[in-house]
């Protein structure tokens, strides 16, 4: 393999490696203020990168893209508000089994409004054809957006946790839900928050990789399965361990792709998460019992 | 064997002639190859609650186990070794009976193993897998184990499909008839509909059977506590991995038996039926039927997979499945059964039960 070939597998790991991020880090969220795996994570970025298609027929770009992001927060908050705000203390084998259904809930109604067909976005600067040499490999501009807005995502909701008066209370939340409460916190609010939140951090996914990828209604699963790995990899409740670890099985997956059959590119990750889950279950970059805040 | 039990399985029967009955007389015996189809998948589904009902541990990949009983037969069953006739291992195997020869529609000579080998090489290999599967993922728990498992399902799901030994996407087809007893098959004809409806039946009635002893005894009590709180239940002294595998094995072997006598049935498998979707449609019917209930989710399977195969819920069959999931667990996470009898006749289940979920 020469270095041109090495720097393109490179930048396509990144590329992929920087969604599974933002998809781990939305399970995080969401796991930390509820203890809940969102088995409905994939979804999100499918509903994104559809609601924007559409929006996109009417509206310039931009709008598109923020109209699927408001959309998506809003179902996020939605299915918090109907299925989870009320339950008082729901066990876990009920929540998985609640979100599997509403996954299929929202997998089945993209499939009657926006049937089998892949759907896909304009390159948000130049087209399917420019690209950007580096090194030899021609690095195509939608990569380079997709990583900067999903780094920018990842720094802006550290950024939100560490310093804003709301973020601060979510984690204390996540930190001990009891003493929050005591403290005054409106702890069902914060969950119905971090729902949108997640949900909205996945749509944003799913629109700047949509021109790459395209979007299909039946995504959502296998991104489930990569977002959960990553947030397993990094250690549950980590975000910079998911980040860390979204990067890493992003361009372990695009260099096996040379050396096995595209087929099993997705079992590779799988393989991955089996092996951590039977070996270290509290994740590469997670402390013996994997911090939450 | 408690009488109990027996007298509940003879009245399974009894019941299941009266509908055979009824089919026969209203003109309407095409119904039972539904039906029958449903008492197979019943049994895929009884293994599940014997997991996820008993002992509280949630499986997405229990489709995968059928379809390693229905692929292994189908792929057995129509391996044409005529052409290697010659080989000595082949002529061994003809001559110990594990092989069995036919003419195919043009006259010529197929050479194929015999469905009884092939049934238990089938169901030995999904015990196997269970086995090497079971064993790392039920040490995991919750989400973790929840996660593991549609791992392992989904791999499962991308052999066929990435197989062309397997006929990929199109899956396999043109399974021979499997004879059972002399004068009885399991074959779609559409002749032997009646008799097939029966060999369905009698299949269910014993794994029920065998299934009601094993929850009423010491497996069973072994498998709730673990349920109710595997900590204690550790203490007190249960060896709760072993319980759990050998459920799970005991699973995938029921699955496969299913998996294999369809796939004969229907004459074809294909890839859907190790999919994802599939197994979250076992899960659902468990929780319908109730959790820790044999006979509530033999009622539960009969009914919703008979439904979903006569097409009642056309393209919404997933969703529907889907809706009932998120129904069942919020409004009646015992099953619908339980909570009826509970809340609006205000019995409380007396005896032994399953306890509520564990934190």
């Amino acid at each position: 393999m020469n270095l041109a070939f090495f720097i393109q597998y490179l930048v396509a790991g990144i590329t992929y490696g920087t969604i599974y991020a933002v998809v781990g880090m939305g399970f995080n969220i969401i796991y930390n203020t509820t203890g809940i795996i969102n088995f409905a994570q994939g979804e999100f970025v499918m509903l994104g990168g559809m609601v924007a298609v559409s929006l996109h027929h009417h509206l310039p770009l931009p709008a598109a893209i923020a109209g699927a992001v408001l959309v998506t927060m809003a179902v996020g908050a939605l299915i918090e508000l109907i299925f989870i705000h009320w339950l008082s203390r729901p066990t876990v084998l009920r929540m998985i089994i609640v979100t599997i259904g509403i996954s299929i809930l929202i997998r089945e109604a993209a499939l009657l409004t926006w049937g089998h067909d892949v759907r896909v976005l304009p390159y948000f600067t130049g087209n399917e054809i420019s690209a950007i040499s580096l090194g030899g490999a021609r690095i195509s501009p939608q990569a380079i957006w997709a990583v900067a807005v999903c780094a920018a995502m990842v720094l802006l909701t550290t950024a939100f946790f560490q310093w804003t008066m709301l973020g601060r209370q979510m984690r204390a939340c996540a930190s001990n839900r009891v003493g929050a409460a005591v403290c005054g916190l409106p702890i069902r609010n914060l969950v119905t928050l971090s729902f949108a939140l997640s949900a909205g951090m996945g749509a944003l996914a799913g629109c700047v990789v949509c021109p790459i990828t395209y979007t299909q209604y039946g995504m959502g699963t296998g991104l489930a399965i990569k977002g959960f790995t990553v947030a397993i990899l990094g250690g549950l409740g980590n975000s910079l361990g998911a980040v860390a670890a979204g990067l890493v099985l992003g361009v372990v997956e695009s260099f096996s792709v040379s050396a096995l059959p595209a087929a099993y590119k997705d079992t590779v990750s799988i393989a991955i998460l089996l092996g951590i889950l039977f070996v270290r279950p509290s994740g590469l970059f997670g402390g013996r019992a994997a911090t939450r805040v | 064997m408690r009488p109990a039990l027996l007298r509940q399985v003879v009245l399974f029967l009894a019941v299941a002639v009266v509908f055979q009955l009824l089919a026969v007389a209203g003109g309407q015996v095409f119904l039972l190859t539904q039906l029958t189809m449903s008492l197979y998948y019943t049994l895929v589904v009884l293994g599940l609650s014997l997991l996820m009902g008993y002992a509280g541990q949630i499986s997405l990949g229990q489709a995968g186990f059928f379809a390693v009983g229905g692929y292994t037969a189908a792929a057995l069953c129509t391996w044409d070794l005529a052409a290697r006739r010659s080989s000595e291992w082949v002529a061994a195997a003809e001559r110990t009976g594990l092989l069995t020869a036919r003419t195919d529609a043009f006259g010529a000579l197929v050479l194929t193993v015999h469905p009884w080998p092939s049934l238990a090489l089938a169901v030995l290999l999904s015990m196997a897998l269970a086995v090497v599967v079971g064993i790392p993922v039920l040490k995991l728990k919750g989400n973790y184990l929840a996660m593991a498992t549609l791992g392992v399902g989904t791999i499962v799901y991308s052999i066929p499909l990435g197989t062309a030994r397997l006929g990929a996407a199109d899956g396999i087809s043109g399974v021979p008839p499997f004879p059972l007893l002399p004068g009885i098959s399991v074959d779609g004809s559409p002749r032997s509909r009646i008799a097939n409806y029966y060999v369905a039946c009698v299949v269910l009635a014993v794994a029920m059977l065998l299934l009601l002893n094993l929850v009423h005894s010491r497996v069973g009590r072994a498998l709730r506590a673990i349920h109710g709180a595997e900590d204690a239940a550790t203490a007190m002294g249960i060896d709760t991995a072993r319980f759990k595998v050998r459920t799970f094995v005991l699973g995938a072997a029921l699955a496969a038996l299913a998996g294999v006598l369809l796939t004969h049935f229907n004459g074809a498998i294909g890839p859907s039926e190790a999919s994802v979707m599939k197994s979250v449609k076992y899960v659902a019917i468990v929780a319908v039927g109730g959790m820790g209930s044999l006979w509530g989710t033999l009622a539960a399977s009969l009914v919703l997979n008979f439904l979903s195969l006569r097409g009642y819920f056309g393209t919404l069959d997933d969703a529907v499945f889907g809706a009932i999931l998120i129904a069942v667990m919020l409004f009646a996470p015992e099953g619908i059964l339980r909570i009826d009898l509970r809340r609006t006749l205000g019995l409380a289940a007396r005896g032994p039960r399953a306890p509520a979920e564990p934190r």
